[in-house]
């Protein structure tokens, strides 16, 4: 039977970047646990000699010439920004209180 | 002229060809539609009605020099709001997105409106398709047009019940476990997965990269191959875009209609029956079953031992890759940025948008996902389910050595009340259970109306699968089907539909 505590879900949480308050760890860590069990079965339906398949269609590597192609002018890509600074991406300071 | 909404798109087209209507009126009738039921569906997130009456107009332009640019050159369409479209909103149903403006088409957008299709607006859909009843939309559920106080499936809900609701001819969908096939059977409509990489992906926002595949949400068969011919095909811009030319699928409605299906053999999957199916299901597909029979087909059944681990590999890969994909959400690019107080760093920022701008099935998955690929718990989870997938893949191999197509019901059940499964995220899950082996496979799959079941009256879908490559052998059965079930009952499906209540 697969654990997944409450402090987990939170560390879980940190590790994808979203912030959980008490009320929403109460609410999901019990439904993650839930989740868990049901698909915890799997754990040994598959014998070790089973290749794993990452991808429905058998596939090489695709490759393009390599040409000159249209792509977005700088005001489009910066289009749905929240901030913009001299046709760039405004973002707050990038280093942690830690670092 | 009579209700134009009502036709089927085909002879929409036929009438535009003809000159009889323009794409103005028949947008405008859609429009006004629109205005008169969406109150109280909500299948629409956004509505434009300029965008569609100026392309409309181009369309008119091209029909009178009798040169339209497809065989649905007019026709207008509603688009899933997970498609990017250039200028117009696309939220693929979340906060984070809301208000969002892509800069650029996806290939499906720059396919329909290189086709003349007039774009009504964008469809409701549970948050970046996560779910099976569109309760997951951060703006609101939408409503099932046979009974507005239940899900229209999910997570493509919109699209299906504005095709249901006569509110748009043709809608696109995406299906990533069952959210075009799924919304197909609960509101009555046909819905079409084709096989994988048969669409391109560009533009598409992505939910699961190896899972996700968009294809169409229609009335008719027919209406389903016709747009389907339209957006298949190779696009360079999507790696994993298949290379083949699309199949005939129109040639294989044509065949299918006459209702002859000899020589074809079917397979019934043992696994995808009996318990936790409902007994109104079960007897529509009995019927769906004999009539395949009737019409010539040989039906033998067939086992997919490995089906009933398909849905929790599923929910093992699906969260893996959504929690990758998803981070690209990270308030510093595009869409919604929260900043707290004080001075906070960039990952201040994106923990607090990440919690603001997600919902509490978007925060669940990325949490499984993210759980699913920690080390330590890699080989159990997601390498297992990557085996399981093999696994499902040789059950459909061995299968389809011995028949042509496989069919099942679409869902184990009709819709059910909104609210109903809301706090048990399992038993949502569990809608799945019969659509998540095609996309694990990449087989192409369809769902056709089959009629409704006794003990609620609500529509019931058949479910047919192919192999990859054979997206053909649906429309050639679900053709048939619906043929021979349009004949038994006088008119098609959704003539048993209650109507709307129209707002004035």
């Amino acid at each position: 039977m697969p654990q997944i505590t409450r402090d987990e879900v939170r560390h879980l949480a940190d590790l994808a970047r979203i912030d959980l308050d008490d009320a929403e760890l109460d609410r999901l860590a019990p439904q993650l646990e839930g989740i868990l069990d049901a698909i915890a079965s799997i754990s040994a339906v598959a014998a070790e000699d089973v290749p794993a398949t990452s991808h429905p269609v058998p596939l090489s590597n695709v490759y393009r010439e390599d040409v000159v192609a249209a792509s977005l002018a700088p005001e489009e890509a910066l289009s749905g920004a929240p901030q913009v600074e001299q046709q760039r991406f405004e973002v707050p300071r990038i280093l942690g209180d830690e670092q | 002229m009579s209700d134009l909404t009502r036709l089927t798109a085909h002879q929409q087209a036929e009438l535009l060809a003809t000159g009889e209507v323009s794409s103005v009126e028949l947008t405008r009738a859609h429009l006004d539609r629109i205005a008169a039921v969406d109150g109280a569906v909500h299948a629409f997130l956004h509505v434009d009605e300029h965008g569609a009456i100026e392309a409309a107009r181009a369309a008119d332009d091209r029909l009178s020099k009798g040169e339209p640019a497809s065989p649905l050159d007019g026709v207008p369409i509603a688009v899933k709001d997970v498609i990017v479209t250039r200028g117009l909103p696309s939220t693929a149903g979340s906060r984070i997105l809301e208000g969002w403006v892509p800069p650029y088409d996806a290939t499906v957008t720059e396919r329909l409106r290189a086709g003349g299709l007039p774009i009504l607006g964008k469809t409701n859909m549970d948050e970046f398709a996560m779910g099976s009843s569109t309760e997951h939309s951060a703006y609101g559920p939408t409503h099932n047009p046979w009974d507005l106080d239940r899900i229209p499936g999910g997570s493509g809900g919109g699209s299906a019940a504005a095709v249901a609701a006569f509110e748009a001819p043709l809608a696109i969908g995406t299906d990533t476990g069952g959210s075009i096939r799924q919304p197909g059977a609960v509101t009555g409509t046909v819905g079409v997965k084709p096989t994988y990489g048969a669409v391109s992906r560009y533009g598409l926002i992505a939910l699961a990269n190896s899972l996700d595949q968009a294809g169409p949400v229609t009335r008719t068969v027919l209406d389903a191959a016709l747009l389907h011919e339209l957006i298949g095909g190779h696009d360079p811009r999507d790696s994993t875009s298949l290379t083949d030319p699309v199949p005939a699928l129109v040639e294989a409605v044509r065949a299918g209609a006459a209702g002859d299906l000899s020589g074809l053999r079917v397979g019934v999957v043992k696994e995808l029956g009996g318990e936790g199916f409902q007994p109104g299901v079960e007897a529509r597909f009995a019927e769906s079953v004999e009539l395949l029979r009737d019409a010539g087909a040989e039906v033998v059944e067939v086992s997919c031992p490995h089906f009933e681990h398909a849905l929790a590999a599923y929910y093992l890969i699906l969260p893996s890759e959504a929690s990758s994909n998803l981070a690209r959400f990270d308030a510093m690019r595009y869409g919604l940025r929260v900043t707290p107080e004080g001075d906070p760093s960039a990952e201040d920022v994106m923990r607090a948008t990440r919690d603001a701008g997600f919902g509490d099935e978007v925060k669940r998955r990325i949490i499984l996902g993210t759980y699913a690929l920690s080390s330590g718990y890699y080989d159990a989870y997601y390498g297992q389910a990557q085996k399981i997938r093999t696994l499902v893949q040789r059950d459909f191999d061995a299968a389809f050595a011995e028949v042509d197509v496989l069919v099942s019901p679409t869902s184990p059940t009709t819709a059910f009340p909104l609210g109903d499964k809301l706090s048990d995220p399992i038993s949502m899950y569990r809608q799945d259970i019969a659509t998540i082996p095609a996309n694990l496979a990449g087989v192409p799959g369809i769902s056709v109306p089959s009629g409704v079941a006794d003990e609620d009256g609500l529509p019931v879908g058949l479910q047919v699968l192919a192999p990859q490559r054979a997206d053909d052998r649906l429309y050639r059965v679900g053709a048939a089907v619906e043929a021979l079930l349009e004949e038994r009952w006088g008119g098609p499906m959704l003539a048993q539909a209650p109507e709307l209540e129209v707002a004035r």
